[in-house]
């Protein structure tokens, strides 16, 4: 046998990750990380330009180009308002959710997209159970896809509509952002930030415009790496410490559905992290209350803060047509780069 | 049988200690005789092939590799998986029994030996530890034994319990086989599909902790010290942590013989990797951290690591084109491990060819107790792999031997191209330029 030599220290230059051919389609929104700032100021400008047109002319926009929603989980206010935007532009739609279609006998998510395309759809709008899902879609399609919400991962039109409604309070008249529009401002993204594409994109996108996120919540469901996701993150666990800061403050839904075993106490739950009205009153009596529904009243809010003055959760709601018409015309028409990041 | 000559090549046999010009002349399945260039004595008649540029070396020995016989043809056969193996320089292979059924018994152990499965070069089965590899009744391993099994595991279903892993390395240790663990608590990785960090949260994935890891092995080598019987050998399949190999290293000082293997896509790939979901980077052990895989590269090349071996694990296409989560884990690696191993560990951290090579036979030859190979002197089996050491050439999975095209180095540039594979004498793979 060879003798081994002494141990080598030698610099270690290993082979790296390749350049993303993702996303493949210009006109594909995967991830919030996919626009550069350039490309999220065409969608707020774009989605204030639609939503202030006359139907009858932005009708003629999309006319009879071909959308599918694909939804492999129930939605009301993304898969309507995905709908009406595409409606709105003069495009038809289809929706295939996986409790009326194939899917239901097995057929997989590669050979439903190409039987979509088949069928003639031009863009897919797709919400999965799975992380990651829009991902492949789109490499068997190669069509446009927009992720409506992919497992615990992201769900970028929400993150764009809570950033037009950040806007319009905090930063009124603002459309074209740049990386010190929201300097200054701190968002808390309060609740079960392990199992929330909302959160994940929100954090991914705000920070780039030079806001703060801080991330709340217990450590079952915030786990401390969550801060290491990218720039611009803190954790503050205290959550009246976390609302002092804050000029908005975003609470989450305990996603019960993806726990996967975990036992959660929700009367400790609510005392650390209910959103009351003394509380708000107490810490954070200006900021804006935001929620990307669906709400539990009485869990993680208060139905007097839902309601109250300081909730802009159905202007958020508001907002997703708008976003999501400039996201779908996006989809049709992007050449070049499509403004991705 | 015909006997062959490989003429004019350079030898590089570790074990011997040989690193010169020689001739070499196979003759009924083994080596006859090895002289300086021209200098064969009976040499009349034979076939000759010419090595000349080039280098000869004992065969190849993957000592992890899923060949999906019986139960899974379609992702793999015995006949299809050891092509791939010789196309990549292998003439040795210790195939898993996580099959279907799995093997844990002397039947399908020689059901997998019979040549009706019409394997191009040697394969040795590592038997289940336990019946079913479901972690409770250990079986008889010198039945097992006699019928050609050449170590046991419970791979890809770690043995959790630790009465019954005692039980295994004692028995194993009794009738002188190793015990292979593939560590991992799956306590601690239900649902998970990647490794557990800042990547998995961002990409929204359940994650493995490295602990499941290494706490699994630090078990495993705490219940060797306990036996306190030195023919007791335990041997950590694909290592993809730091602190396993930390648990190792630190075994291997206390004298007990605990060995190692590292994954070529361990020792060049991490979680980055699985940023766009692509099932091709999915496998258990998972992708680690770039702290973990420059561990492997760091224990590569001061000599912990024992044997590269490649965890070749086939997968139809149909099955991987899912989400990530649902995909099954494993690479495909037989035709890529030598020559990422020469890019790589030869050619970019400077480790000398022969150390190369000798993680990639002699040293897994010696784990799995396989005499006459993993070597090239005159009696050893004729078991040898001729190679161009300088050839760069792109790998393309669509050309691959293998029946599966699972792999992540699919487009990656190599070193080293095999010109013949030859299994006991006969050619068991030539290049088309040969």
């Amino acid at each position: 046998m060879i003798s081994h030599a002494a141990p080598t220290r030698r610099p270690i230059h290993p082979p790296q990750v390749d350049a993303s051919l993702f996303p493949y389609h210009p006109g594909s929104l995967l991830s919030a990380s996919d626009l550069s700032l350039d490309g999220v100021s065409q969608i707020l400008i774009r989605a204030t330009a639609l939503e202030n047109q006359d139907p009858l002319v932005r009708d003629r926009i999309l006319a009879k180009r071909r959308v599918a929603l694909l939804f492999y989980e129930s939605s009301t206010r993304t898969r309507t308002s995905f709908e009406l935007a595409a409606k709105g532009l003069g495009a038809d739609t289809t929706l295939v959710s996986s409790l009326s279609s194939s899917i239901e006998k097995g057929e997989s998510l590669k050979d439903t997209g190409l039987t979509l395309r088949a069928l003639g759809a031009e863009a897919i709008i797709l919400r999965h159970n799975s992380s990651g899902a829009p991902w492949l879609l789109e490499a068997a399609t190669r069509l446009p896809v927009l992720n409506a919400g992919d497992g615990m991962h992201e769900h970028p039109t929400q993150a764009l509509l809570d950033l037009r409604t950040i806007l319009a309070h905090l930063r009124p008249g603002v459309d074209t952002v740049t990386a010190e529009t929201l300097a200054g401002v701190t968002v808390t993204i309060v609740g079960d930030i392990l199992h929330s594409r909302v959160a994940r994109s929100n954090m991914l996108l705000l920070p780039r415009m030079g806001a703060r996120v801080l991330l709340c919540g217990p450590k079952e469901l915030l786990p401390e790496l969550a801060a290491k996701a990218g720039p611009g993150i803190a954790i503050e666990r205290d959550f009246d410490a976390a609302l002092r800061q804050s000029q908005a403050v975003m609470m989450l839904r305990i996603q019960a559905e993806r726990l996967a075993g975990l036992q959660l106490d929700l009367e400790q739950y609510k005392a650390a992290f209910q959103l009351t009205g003394p509380r708000l009153a107490a810490h954070a009596p200006t900021a804006l209350v935001l929620h990307p529904g669906p709400i539990i009243r009485g869990l993680e809010i208060t139905a007097g803060v839902a309601d109250g003055p300081q909730s802009v959760i159905l202007e958020q709601v508001k907002n997703g047509v708008a976003i999501r018409m400039a996201v779908v015309e996006r989809a049709l028409t992007a050449t070049g780069t499509g403004g991705r990041a | 049988m015909t006997a062959l000559v490989i003429r004019g090549g350079q030898l590089i046999d570790p074990a011997a200690g040989v690193d010169a010009l020689k001739d070499i002349l196979l003759k009924d399945g083994r080596v006859a005789e090895i002289a300086a260039p021209g200098k064969l004595k009976q040499a009349n008649g034979a076939e000759v092939l010419d090595a000349t540029g080039l280098t000869v070396a004992p065969g190849l020995i993957d000592m992890h590799v899923h060949l999906r016989e019986p139960g899974q043809g379609y992702k793999e056969t015995i006949a299809s998986g050891t092509a791939a193996a010789a196309a990549g320089g292998f003439t040795a292979v210790a195939a898993m029994p996580n099959t279907v059924p799995v093997n844990d018994s002397p039947e399908i152990t020689r059901w997998m030996l019979a040549p009706e499965r019409g394997a191009a070069i040697r394969v040795f089965p590592i038997a289940a530890a336990t019946r079913g590899s479901k972690g409770e009744a250990i079986n008889d391993f010198a039945a097992l034994k006699s019928a050609g099994a050449v170590a046991v595991t419970d791979d890809g279903h770690p043995i959790l319990k630790d009465n019954i892993m005692r039980e295994t390395l004692a028995a194993a240790a009794r009738v002188g086989l190793s015990v292979i663990q593939h560590a991992e608590d799956t306590r601690l990785t239900q649902g998970a599909s990647m490794n557990l960090g800042p990547m998995s949260f961002k990409l929204g994935l359940r994650g493995m902790p490295p602990e499941a890891e290494s706490g699994m092995v630090e078990r495993d080598i705490r219940l060797v010290t306990e036996l306190r019987d030195a023919r007791v050998h335990l041997h950590v399949a694909h290592t993809s942590t730091a602190a396993a190999l930390a648990a190792v290293r630190q075994a291997r000082r206390s004298g007990l013989r605990v060995t190692c293997e590292v994954a070529p896509h361990h020792f060049l790939l991490t979680e980055e990797h699985v940023g766009f979901y692509n099932t091709h980077y999915k496998m258990n052990p998972p992708l680690r951290s770039a702290a973990d895989r420059d561990a492997m590269i760091e224990a590569i090349l001061d000599g912990v690591v024992d044997a590269i071996a490649t965890d070749h694990a086939p997968h139809a296409v149909h099955e991987k084109e899912v989400e990530f989560e649902n995909a099954p884990n494993g690479v495909t690696g037989l035709e890529t491990a030598l020559g990422l191993c020469l890019r790589w560990l030869h050619r970019e951290w400077k480790m000398p060819l022969g150390r190369v090579l000798s993680l990639l036979s002699p040293q897994p030859a010696a784990l799995l107790n396989l005499k006459g190979r993993g070597t090239l002197t005159v009696g050893s089996f004729a078991d040898v792999v001729v190679f161009d050491p300088k050839a760069e050439w792109i790998y393309r999975a669509r050309e691959a031997k293998s029946k599966s095209r699972n792999t992540p180095f699919d487009g990656w540039t190599m070193q080293g191209k095999v010109r013949w594979t030859i299994s006991e004498g006969r050619i068991a793979y030539q290049s088309d330029n040969a």
